[in-house]
């Protein structure tokens, strides 16, 4: 299982605009590298991520080989209402990882 | 003139010309990075044919990289991020890599700002495109260019 890291702050006023940091740790292998032996080595990247605001779709991102590994993203969202985000990775191989994060907004 | 000659001959010429072509090693050419004309089709398949201009876009990320396996990069785009006006996606390309594609970002209204980051790989210094396509279907452009001294992508595994 992967680990994932979450930085959301964990209360904010109505209205603020704050910042959602996610990271997971994945290879993001490109399908482009070769071995020694010159086999080429099987792409294997995450494809997509989302974050859902207490259901509904805030973010969302397609992610190419050109990503670094363990992809981070940073983005920014209104805080409307206390509640939980909802981050989910996709990607080759049936990879598949969430994380969530709570927020109080007064 | 003897057509039958001039049958035979032309037939071991043929025949010569195959097995020449036959001893040649057999090279399957593959593009070893994105070419400018990829670059542009990849950007063709996100505006289409609409207009991109020039502006409103920025892109934050070092001029001279040390390593390419992993940049920081953060895109700007100047919007108001209202119901009425926001900024729809954040699409980002480069020059050189194997593929022209880097990441598409999308946002909404309730981004509240139009700002991104990530960590990007470049395989050699190249010119990096973001384009964001606005709420009112305008689409809006930054290029810039990066100096890379190791370059990521095509290495071998260790």
């Amino acid at each position: 299982m992967a680990s994932t890291l979450i930085n959301v702050q964990p209360k904010a006023k109505r209205g603020d605009v704050i910042e959602i940091k996610a990271l997971t740790s994945h290879i993001m292998e490109t399908g482009f590298r070769r071995t020694a032996a010159g086999d080429l080595v099987p792409r294997n990247i995450i494809t997509t991520f989302t974050c859902r605001y207490n259901g509904t779709e805030i973010f969302r991102a397609d992610l190419f080989p050109a990503i670094a590994a363990n992809p981070f993203i940073s983005f920014f969202t209104v805080a409307t209402e206390s509640g939980k985000f909802d981050f989910e990775w996709t990607g080759d191989l049936g990879f598949t990882q969430t994380a969530s994060a709570k927020i109080i907004v007064e | 003139m003897k057509p039958s000659l001039s049958t035979r001959r032309n037939f071991l010429q043929l025949a010569g010309g195959v097995a020449a072509a036959g001893a040649l090693p057999v090279v399957t050419v593959r593009p070893a990075e994105a070419t400018p004309a990829m670059l542009a089709s990849a950007i063709r398949n996100v505006v289409g044919e609409a207009p991109v201009r020039p502006g409103k876009v920025k892109i934050d990320i070092p001029p001279l990289v040390e390593n390419g396996n992993t940049v920081p990069m953060t895109i700007n785009v100047t919007s108001a991020m209202t119901d009425s006006d926001y900024v729809k996606s954040i699409h980002v390309f480069n020059e050189k890599n194997p593929q022209p594609n880097i990441g598409n970002f999308y946002l909404g209204p309730r981004a509240g700002r139009a700002q991104i980051a990530t960590r990007i790989r470049l395989a050699d210094t190249q010119k990096i495109v973001a384009i964001a396509h606005l709420s009112d279907g305008s689409f809006w452009s930054a290029s810039v260019d990066v100096i890379v001294t190791l370059a990521a992508c095509t290495e071998e595994v260790n």
